[in-house]
């Protein structure tokens, strides 16, 4: 289980995060959604450690991120699997190293080992033939693949994706989704995912967060999302004409 | 100022909390070939026309019939060894290895590539940029040991070809007065150089945030201030150790 207490973040003069708080359970998708700007990165970046918050508390299973030793923290690290925005793929290595880069730097496991976890990985993203290709050589929807292939391939206990449909067409991100979801039930994993795709929303949200200008306007899951009494929150998931039209009917 | 700050903060992390030795075998010899083996062209080429130059220049300028001509030779040797092989090859290479150590490292670092090392718990700094510097620092003096070599048979050949020194001049000169500290000191500015653009350089690839212009900028910028620092580098050391 992660636990966020009161993260808040300034940058120079801008508030960016204000007093969030919130849980997020193993074996459940929990969705972090919002307009853009409006926090939920930085949001992820204070929860896995690449921004430190001004306040707030970050707990993996009672263990206190921010303020742990560092092998306390080395080990937290060890255990989370990031699927970035942009994929995050290191350019120089092809698809199978990537995938097994962190066992290279994090494990002290054999060759064979390595390769066979490597293997295993890629296969459960669907991506066994094409583990030689460069990371330049394969389309978006493959690097997101090959990215979440990467973040899993420790076994991780807590998996975070930052808005891992941007750019997809919609049935490459629902597959992407399915992917997701299938592995946190699979594993008991604890998954955050951010997002603003309203599919994802109604597909995988088991749990949901909605963030306005920094703040935590709302929670609850993908049957509550379309009846909340939350203005803001509202005019979020209707901005989409089509289900205003839905929603009218 | 506190650029300069930043940059030694940022020294400081290279060296802190480092991988296993293994690690990093493997990464100094992919870029010794990235850097040396790939500047070899470019290096030699440049070093064999300036010494070339140098001597046809010279012996131009010499042209006075009490001055003995292997002193053409003797000039071309003292001026591609203390001066030409380590500075205008190292000037040519912060064109080359400086762009490009801030252009790939910029790139990573808007792609969230360092991100992710960073979220591993591996220092993105010293795994990275490390194996640049040490690279660097191996191969930019056997470039410079070629260069010197080549300029001075560049001389040699554009003496001989364009008729303004015999060989036997050439020859004499080039043994005339010989001080071997000249090649330590070329050595010892190589190093420094070498250090400074992969650090520089690395510095700036590694604080880019935005997109591909910002990257582009960093290279430019990483191409500039290595040069600056490498002129500056040069007059303080020539007054250090010549003086
Ligand atoms: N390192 C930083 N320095 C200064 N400001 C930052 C930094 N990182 C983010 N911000 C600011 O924080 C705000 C929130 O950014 P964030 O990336 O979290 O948005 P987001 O909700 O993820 O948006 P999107 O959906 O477009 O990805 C933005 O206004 C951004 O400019
Ligand atoms: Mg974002």
């Amino acid at each position: 289980m992660i636990e966020i207490k009161n993260i808040a973040k300034t940058f120079g003069d801008r508030q960016v995060l204000a007093g969030i708080d919130g849980s997020f359970q193993p074996g459940e998708t929990s969705l972090v959604i919002g307009g853009s700007g409006t926090g939920k990165s930085v949001l992820l970046k204070c929860m896995i450690g690449l921004v430190t918050p001004d306040e707030g508390e970050v707990l993996y299973d009672g263990r206190n991120f921010l303020t742990a030793d560092e092998n306390t923290r080395k080990a937290i690290r060890r255990e989370m699997g990031v699927l970035f925005q942009g994929s995050a793929l290191f350019d120089s290595k092809n698809v199978f190293d990537n995938v097994r880069f962190p066992l290279d730097m994090l494990t002290q496991m054999s060759e064979d080992e390595k390769a066979d976890r490597a293997h295993a990985s890629l296969q459960r993203v669907g991506l066994e033939n094409a583990e030689q290709r460069m990371p330049s050589e394969i389309s978006g929807g493959m690097k997101k693949r090959v990215g979440i292939a990467r973040a899993i391939v420790m076994n991780p206990k807590y998996l975070f994706c930052d808005e891992p449909n941007s750019g997809l067409d919609p049935l490459t991100s629902i597959k992407i989704d399915q992917l997701i979801k299938e592995i946190t039930d699979e594993y008991k994993i604890t998954t955050v995912v951010i997002t603003h795709d309203m599919n994802s929303m109604m597909e995988i949200g088991e749990k949901i967060m909605f963030l306005f200008e920094g703040h935590k306007l709302w929670e609850g899951n993908s049957d509550t999302l379309a009846h909340s009494d939350v203005k803001e929150l509202n005019e979020f998931i209707y901005a989409n004409k089509l289900l205003r039209e839905l929603e009218r009917k | 100022m506190v650029t300069l700050g930043r940059y030694f903060i940022f020294l400081g992390t290279l060296v802190r909390n480092r991988e296993r030795l293994k690690v990093y075998l493997r990464l100094i010899l992919d870029e010794c070939v990235d850097i040396g083996v790939n500047s070899v062209f470019i290096v030699a080429i440049v070093a064999s026309f300036i010494g070339a130059v140098t001597c046809v220049q010279t012996a131009y300028n010499l042209d006075n019939p009490f001055v003995p001509r292997n002193i053409i030779a003797f000039i071309v040797r003292d001026s591609t060894i203390l001066e030409f092989a380590p500075t205008i090859s190292s000037i040519v290479l912060a064109g080359k290895v400086g762009s490009s150590i801030a252009g790939q490292l910029g790139t990573m670092r808007v792609t969230e590539q360092i991100d992710a090392l960073e979220v591993m718990g591996i220092n993105s700094s010293s795994y990275l940029v490390l194996p640049k510097v040490i690279g660097a620092m191996l191969m930019f003096p056997l470039l410079t040991i070629m260069a010197a070599f080549l300029g001075i048979l560049g001389g040699y050949l554009a003496g001989v070809i364009v008729g303004v020194i015999s060989h036997e001049d050439f020859m004499t000169g080039l043994r005339f007065s010989y001080n071997p500290f000249g090649i330590k000191f070329a050595l010892i500015k190589t190093e420094v150089f070498a250090f400074l653009i992969a650090t520089i350089s690395a510095y700036q690839g590694f604080n880019v945030s935005g997109g591909a212009l910002e990257v582009g900028n960093a290279s430019t910028n990483a191409v500039t201030a290595s040069c600056i620092s490498i002129i500056v580098a040069d007059f303080v050391l020539t007054q250090l150790l010549l003086a």
